[in-house]
């Protein structure tokens, strides 16, 4: 299992959620990825995304403005 | 056993895609959904930039719609794609710079590619919710076939709500799908669509389908003409589609415009730009922060940023301190008179 970090800071959804997706198609199941986004829909989105994936939503973290979404690869 | 046959729909986030996929997963088809990105799809969050938006509810209604259905969803970014659609669209441009027709043949020769790509996994046909009559451009009777046609997807494209009025396809000639327990909604009236959704139990979703673009819109269409004739080229990126949506445009010469923020949220979201483009703030009293995009120079600093400070708190004082920051130069500070509202001329507004 290993760790994963993927920048979308100042992209408007569903930019965060696409390269989520792409990014998570890379992982391996139980890798973990945290998005750091700054579009507070993405707390939203990025969520509902894993749910219908098979994925799990670990939970997230807000620093200022930055959003840190973590996700557990399904 | 019997082969599981499978489709794949195109969501809008809408009602009329959520009912169309409902109505084949009460035949016991499986559903995935896909959903194409152009830059310039209407989502709760482009408008949730503004500070009287806060409050609105921040989703992507696709993503949405296939939570509600149960199904999983591919979001596809065609934002590079979808450019040759919009700049030369075979069937012209609807009522503003909205190629509807073009850009529903774009989307399903996209799933046509889906599904052969993913055909090894079950996949056979494509779904929408599209219904005859329903949209001036894309959604007649006469352009269904030009649309079936030209995406390659011929008689496996099924639209389950207007099945009825149209052919039969490959999925009902086949037995895939119970042709008799498809619909023939047509036309603008959306009753029928509200009684499927009252008797599916859909009590919450997104409005109907229209207001997904903003190339339907005037004044963003009015917009992305301006940016082409400013630059002299019909071309965009990413950051011009995002900038479109931002924003009071003003363009007091040819050369540059002014992006000027309309609150407090919208200065922020222009925050992150400033790094790529020179931008003008009164210092003096608050006020909105203000992009320039285009080719602009010290000649046009008093101009730009009287306009500017018309925005802002100052607007009434004889001067007003302001700065001029071009990326990777010193930042500059002016003196400045705020422009009265009859000197920002109408024709300045884009």
């Amino acid at each position: 299992m290993s760790e994963f970090e993927l920048d979308a800071r100042r992209m408007l959804c569903p930019m965060p959620v696409i390269k989520t997706q792409n990014k998570a198609k890379e992982l391996q199941t139980g890798d973990i990825l945290n998005v750091i986004c700054t579009d507070p829909g993405a707390l939203s989105d990025i969520p509902a995304w894993a749910r219908i994936n098979g994925h799990e939503f670990v939970g997230h973290d807000q620093q200022d403005d930055e959003l840190i979404i973590t996700i557990k690869i399904g | 056993m019997a082969k599981q046959h499978k489709a794949v729909a195109l969501i809008s986030g809408g009602l009329d895609s959520m009912l169309a996929v409902r109505v084949l997963q009460e035949q016991g088809i499986e559903v995935e959904g896909i959903n194409f990105y152009t830059g310039f799809c209407v989502e709760g969050h482009t408008h949730a930039i503004r500070n009287h938006d806060k409050d609105k509810q921040k989703r992507n209604n696709a993503l949405w719609a296939a939570e509600q259905l149960g199904i999983k969803l591919h979001i596809v970014d065609v934002i590079e794609e979808y450019k040759d659609v919009l700049l030369n669209p075979k069937h012209g441009y609807g009522a503003n710079m909205n190629p509807c027709l073009d850009c529903k043949i774009f989307m399903v020769s996209k799933a046509v590619q889906w599904v052969t790509e993913n055909h090894k996994n079950g996949f056979d046909f494509i779904i929408t919710g599209e219904v005859i009559g329903q949209r001036p451009m894309s959604q007649r009777k006469q352009t269904m076939p030009i649309v079936a046609h030209e995406s390659g997807a011929d008689d496996i494209l099924l639209r389950p709500l207007c099945a009825k009025n149209l052919p039969a396809t490959k999925p009902e000639i086949e037995g895939w799908v119970d042709r008799e327990k498809l619909y023939n909604f047509s036309g603008r009236n959306r009753k029928p669509q509200m009684a499927l959704a009252k008797a599916f139990g859909f009590s919450d979703y997104a409005s109907p389908a229209g207001g997904c673009c903003f190339l339907t819109d005037k004044s963003y269409s009015d917009k992305l003409v301006d940016l082409w004739k400013g630059r002299g080229s019909r071309d965009y990126d990413m950051d011009d589609i995002m900038l479109l949506k931002v924003g009071r445009h003003l363009r007091p010469k040819p050369d540059y415009k002014l992006i000027v923020a309309r609150d407090g949220g919208e200065s922020k979201f222009l925050q992150g730009y400033r790094k790529q483009l020179p931008s003008i703030q009164v210092i003096s009293h608050n006020g909105p922060l203000t992009l320039v995009d285009g080719s602009f120079d010290s000649d046009d600093y008093q101009t730009a940023a009287g306009i500017v400070a018309r925005y802002g708190q100052g607007r009434d004082y004889d001067e007003v301190e302001a700065t001029v920051t071009i990326p990777g130069q010193d930042v500059v500070t002016i003196k400045v008179k705020p422009l009265t509202s009859e000197q920002v001329r109408e024709e300045w507004h884009v």
